[in-house]
């Protein structure tokens, strides 16, 4: 039992970090570091997925038929810390890691002929129509509506808390197509082109300032029934299936770790006044880093179950839970460091690119709005509260 | 990089699994607990001739040359079992304290011995000003014309009672008088000038407090070369730590476990407690709670012979994080259990006091998150 890496792999670290020298910019790396949203706007995102794919690693976890690189899952470790050490921009993860493999487990060969090198190269961006107004936590009860017309589904309902809908050229959805005892069984998983008429997106503003999420309104929308995924009224587990594919490729630890560094160098900078030399934040900044050492462990013993063919079980639904309540902390930590610098407000966006210098230090720019924005951490993709109905009922056998 | 057990280790973990679950039940314990010694010597026997004693001695003297995963291992089971041997006295530190600080022949003379399951050992250090400060000692050591003369209190020596030889830390006196360096000597049981006050420990077992006045022992009695001990008795406890993480981790999961099923089988309102949300949730934060101690023990175990600050940070990190999980999943324990919890009647009392004893050994979670920023360069050493 040990922690060190073989020396193939850490050739192939040392490979990595070569590629991020030649290929992260110092503009990337400044627009990443001043991006206080979940992903880094597509200019910036976009431009590094480019990269990763004509390196033939822009998707790690593909087959590689598909385009994937064939990593073992410690080479996928390797990759996602050297990448959270660097400060690699946050490529939306709506391509590669959700649509993605939900086409290739269930897409047609046409579809997967069209779409899965359009996501690799970065030429299409997604955005997911998952939640509605009225559903919430009970995403089963969405009511947006395809009907069959001929060739087509005619599409009417709104979507919302759409990440980067207002970037995006595609959406893949969940719709209701039947009115069915157990609504799970009457919803289909379907393909969105984002430009088709009828299609209006509105901007929401989150509490940090930024436009990141966006509803968006279906009015009798025309989408061709080849660009349904799978079987019709079967959306539901092809949805199910794309949470259990990011729940067991999670590696977040690393990103975390980055991010508390960047607090810790905030506390030690003068420009602080030393906060670090407040015992009381040296020793939550201890805390934090140990349930990071400990989400770390969490992760490597999932990684060594999967490495020999192992089904890790139970442990990665637990991940979700605390990876957001660890995120939360960090940014919670953060602001306390800043102080008083934490009451300027700086309402253009994006961060990296203002027209006056602002009034505080700029690496101290993103840390109240990253605070309020992860407030959303415990909420999006499940709430803590789902989780734990879902750990209770999964893992617990309840 | 590889967490998955190896053959032996899973051939250890499947051996003392089964010994505990055959052996170690609530009359057991009972029968454990009025025995003067606070344990079994009958059992600390079938322990030697399983060779878990001998694990982590060097194969020169005696022992396996395993190490602190596979202590872990066998903690964990221990915990399960509430087991009350001193296997953390003897054979954790005391048999530590020796292959870090003793002489050839000191290790020749014991180390074999621990292995066969014919001494223990105890380590006689804490004391009440120090609370738990390892460099806080103020016992005195003066030397004499043919060996040395000890005088301070010791308080919560663990196992003390039945060690043949106690390791007592104690400055040593210069000419002057003022106190230097620390060291380490040996004192067999029952030498002149020892007046102990043994107690039950909370939790099972047993400790006790020493008070030394003019106690006389020989030249040979030193650990180790004379050179300051400090280093490696942060070495030894920062293996303990990790060994008390790991049986803390033990006790968490069947208590965990037990609450599950009994919010599963109680009744109220004409339906199981577990149908509640309130309970679900709480349990799901309990699993979780477990789930984490049991990653980050692993680490300090893993890390227990790394360079001292990496080490040092594992162990702490692991104590100061488990502490706090280990008081969640006790006390709800207790609550899920309703009255019945603050009852002698169920086991989930006993393992509720292990926890809590398991917190306090060595420094609660407060001590140690401030240890680990102090050895991160974030605060001052003792601050």
């Amino acid at each position: 039992m040990d922690l060190t890496f073989s020396p193939q792999e850490r050739a192939f670290e040392s490979e990595v970090r070569d590629f991020i020298a030649q290929n992260l910019t110092p503009e990337m790396k400044r627009a990443t570091a001043l991006t206080p949203s979940v992903f880094s706007d597509p200019d910036i995102g976009m431009a590094w997925q480019r990269a990763l794919h004509k390196q033939g690693w822009g998707a790690p976890g593909w087959p590689v038929e598909h385009g994937g690189p064939d990593w073992t899952p410690a080479q996928r470790w390797i990759f996602e810390a050297e990448c959270a050490r660097a400060g690699t921009p946050n490529v939306n993860v709506m391509g590669v890691k959700m649509v993605g493999p939900v086409i290739i487990g269930f897409g047609s060969p046409e579809q997967k002929n069209f779409y899965l090198p359009r996501i690799l190269s970065g030429e299409d961006y997604w955005c997911q129509g998952y939640s509605e107004p009225g559903s919430g936590s009970d995403l089963a009860s969405l009511k947006t509506r395809a009907v069959r017309d001929g060739d087509d589904y005619i599409i009417n309902g709104t979507k919302i808390w759409t990440t980067h809908a207002h970037h995006a050229n595609r959406m893949f959805a969940l719709v209701r197509t039947n009115d069915t005892e157990r609504k799970q069984d009457g919803i289909s998983f379907i393909l969105i082109d984002m430009k088709s008429p009828g299609i209006t997106t509105r901007p929401i503003l989150t509490i940090g300032g930024d436009h990141e999420v966006n509803q968006v309104f279906f009015d009798d929308v025309r989408v061709p029934v080849a660009n349904r995924v799978g079987e019709e009224g079967k959306g539901w587990t092809y949805g199910k299936y794309l949470l259990e594919f990011e729940r067991g490729s999670g590696i977040a630890s690393a990103k975390l770790r980055d991010a508390l560094k960047t607090v810790a160098d905030l506390a030690e900078s003068d420009a602080t006044g030393r906060a670090i030399d407040d015992p009381d934040i040296a020793v939550r900044m201890s805390e934090i880093e140990v349930d990071i050492d400990t989400l770390e462990m969490t992760e490597l013993r999932v990684l060594s179950a999967l490495q020999t063919g192992q089904n890790p079980g139970a442990v990665s639904s637990l991940l979700k839970l605390r990876v957001s309540e660890i995120r939360q902390a960090v940014t919670r930590l953060g602001v306390e460091v800043i102080g008083n610098d934490g009451l300027y407000v700086e309402p253009m966006r994006p961060l990296y690119r203002l027209n006056e210098a602002p009034g505080i230090p700029e690496e101290m720019l993103p840390v109240v709005p990253e605070y309020l924005n992860g407030r959303a951490y415990t909420i999006f993709g499940g709430s803590s509260e789902i989780q734990r109905d879902i750990v209770a009922k999964m893992v617990l056998g309840l | 990089m590889d967490l998955n057990l190896s053959d032996e280790q899973r051939l250890l973990r499947e051996s003392v699994d089964r010994f505990i679950a055959e052996t170690y039940d609530a009359d057991h314990r009972r029968r454990s607990a009025g025995d003067p010694l606070g344990f079994s010597p009958a059992i600390w026997k079938q322990f030697a001739d399983l060779g878990w004693l001998a694990l982590p001695i060097a194969e020169e003297y005696g022992g396996l040359g395993a190490g602190s995963v596979e202590t872990g291992i066998v903690m964990e089971a221990f915990g399960r079992g509430l087991v009350t041997e001193p296997y953390l006295a003897t054979v954790i530190i005391g048999a530590g304290l020796i292959s870090e600080c003793g002489s050839e022949a000191q290790k020749q003379a014991m180390l074999p011995k621990v292995a066969d399951g014919s001494l223990h050992l105890a380590f006689a250090h804490s004391e009440r000003a120090a609370r738990f400060d390892l460099a806080h000692v103020d016992t005195v050591a003066t030397k004499t014309a043919d060996g040395w003369r000890l005088d301070g209190k010791k308080i919560a020596v663990i196992d003390g009672r039945a060690a043949g030889q106690i390791i007592v830390s104690a400055r040593v006196a210069d000419n002057n008088g003022a106190a230097g360096k620390l060291c380490l000597f040996l004192m067999p049981a029952g030498t002149q000038g020892i007046t102990p006050r043994d107690y039950a420990r909370l939790g099972g077992g047993r400790a006790c407090n020493l008070d030394l006045a003019n106690v006389q022992l020989p030249a040979n009695a030193l650990l180790g070369d004379g050179s300051d001990a400090l280093p490696r008795i942060e070495a030894v406890v920062d293996r303990a730590l990790a060994a008390l993480g790991s049986e803390a981790v033990g006790i968490m999961q069947i208590m965990f476990d037990m609450t599950l099923e009994y919010t599963k089988v109680r009744q109220q309102f004409g339906r199981p407690l577990s149908a509640n949300q309130v309970i679900r949730h709480r349990l799901a934060d309990m699993a979780m709670h477990c789930d984490e101690a049991r990653s980050i023990a692993l680490r300090a175990a893993v890390m227990a012979d790394a360079e001292p600050v990496a080490r040092g940070r594992a162990a702490s990190g692991a104590k100061a994080k488990i502490g706090k999980s280990a008081r969640f999943v006790a006390e709800q324990s207790v609550q899920l259990h309703g009255a019945m919890g603050v009852t002698e009647e169920l086991d989930i009392g006993s393992y509720f006091k292990r926890l809590l004893a398991f917190d306090t050994l060595f420094g609660g979670s407060a001590h140690h998150y401030r240890r680990h920023a102090a050895l991160g360069g974030r605060t001052p050493p003792h601050a």
